[in-house]
């Protein structure tokens, strides 16, 4: 088994909200991030396929399909967006890091042929990153 | 859905390498420079790993600003600008990066609550890091 490991960078705005909870909660729990207006990152995401080495082509995965699949399901529909409002999994859930992971592995994970997806990183900054690896 | 969320954190310290249980050719030839008596320093890089299920009124695995605040008061305070030698986590043991990791670990484990402790990972220098995760 070999792993490959493709980077990616987006920039993308986002806030944190739950409109279940009193603004006073949201202000606690969220702090400077529940600001409606918004703020941004610029993001950096690890996508890791595991797979064996195909004997004809030595790949674990063809990278330009790889890459393919990443422009077309993640990077265009996030990149330059304000993601509360513009990526569709996030008008209900919370754009937080961990939910970032989780919707960038669900839009991937069934896209990819062959190789079989291992992780999702997502560096928010340099200091903070979550990884998910389809756990239940 | 479990996910697993790495902070990283900042610290400068001194230390020295010895051991009062070796001569001290034996102290020279196993930490070499480490051994200076004067001590060195280092810009250590700490990362955290904790995990578990991503909260679904939050989306979080754990507050941000909990674990910050814990790492801040329990393991940024008690050694950042500090000499590691005179810290009582090293009255027993060298403080090695290492043993480092070993006991920032045990203090997240004892007192961090709201999520899983993964793992602790110091990078010393640009060149080398260690890794500890409770095995
Ligand atoms: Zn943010």
């Amino acid at each position: 088994m070999v792993y490959l490991t493709r980077k990616a960078e987006f920039a993308a705005s986002h806030y944190y909200h739950n409109p279940d909870l009193t603004p006073e909660e949201n202000q606690r729990i969220f702090g400077k991030c529940n600001n409606p207006n918004g703020h941004g990152h610029n993001y950096t995401l690890e996508v890791t396929v595991k797979g064996e080495v195909d004997p004809r082509s030595g790949f674990v995965v063809d990278l330009k399909q790889l890459k393919e699949v990443l422009h077309r399901e993640v990077l265009d529909a996030m990149d330059h967006r304000f993601l509360n409002k513009e990526v569709p999994e996030f008008s209900v859930q919370i754009p937080t890091t961990e939910n970032l992971a989780i919707a960038i592995w669900q839009r991937l994970v069934s896209k990819l042929n062959k190789a079989q997806l291992h992780r999702v990183r997502v560096y928010e900054t340099p200091d903070l990153f979550v990884d998910f690896y389809g756990e239940a | 859905m479990k996910a697993h969320l790495t902070r990283r954190y900042m610290f400068s310290a001194s230390h020295r390498l010895h051991s009062d249980a070796m001569s001290k050719a034996e102290n020279a030839a196993t930490y070499g420079k480490c051994n200076n008596q004067y001590g060195h320093g280092h810009n250590y890089a700490l990362e955290v790993t904790v995990s578990g299920p991503v909260d679904e009124s939050t989306g979080m695995v754990c507050n941000l600003l909990d674990l910050d605040r814990f790492v801040q008061r329990e393991i940024l305070q008690r050694f950042d600008l500090e000499n590691l030698n005179n810290r009582a986590e090293f009255i027993e043991t060298i403080p090695t990066t290492e043993n480092l990791c070993t006991a920032i670990y045990d203090i997240l484990q004892r007192g961090f609550t709201h999520a899983h402790l993964d793992k602790v990972r110091i990078e010393e220098t640009m060149m080398n890091s260690f890794e500890y995760a409770g095995e």
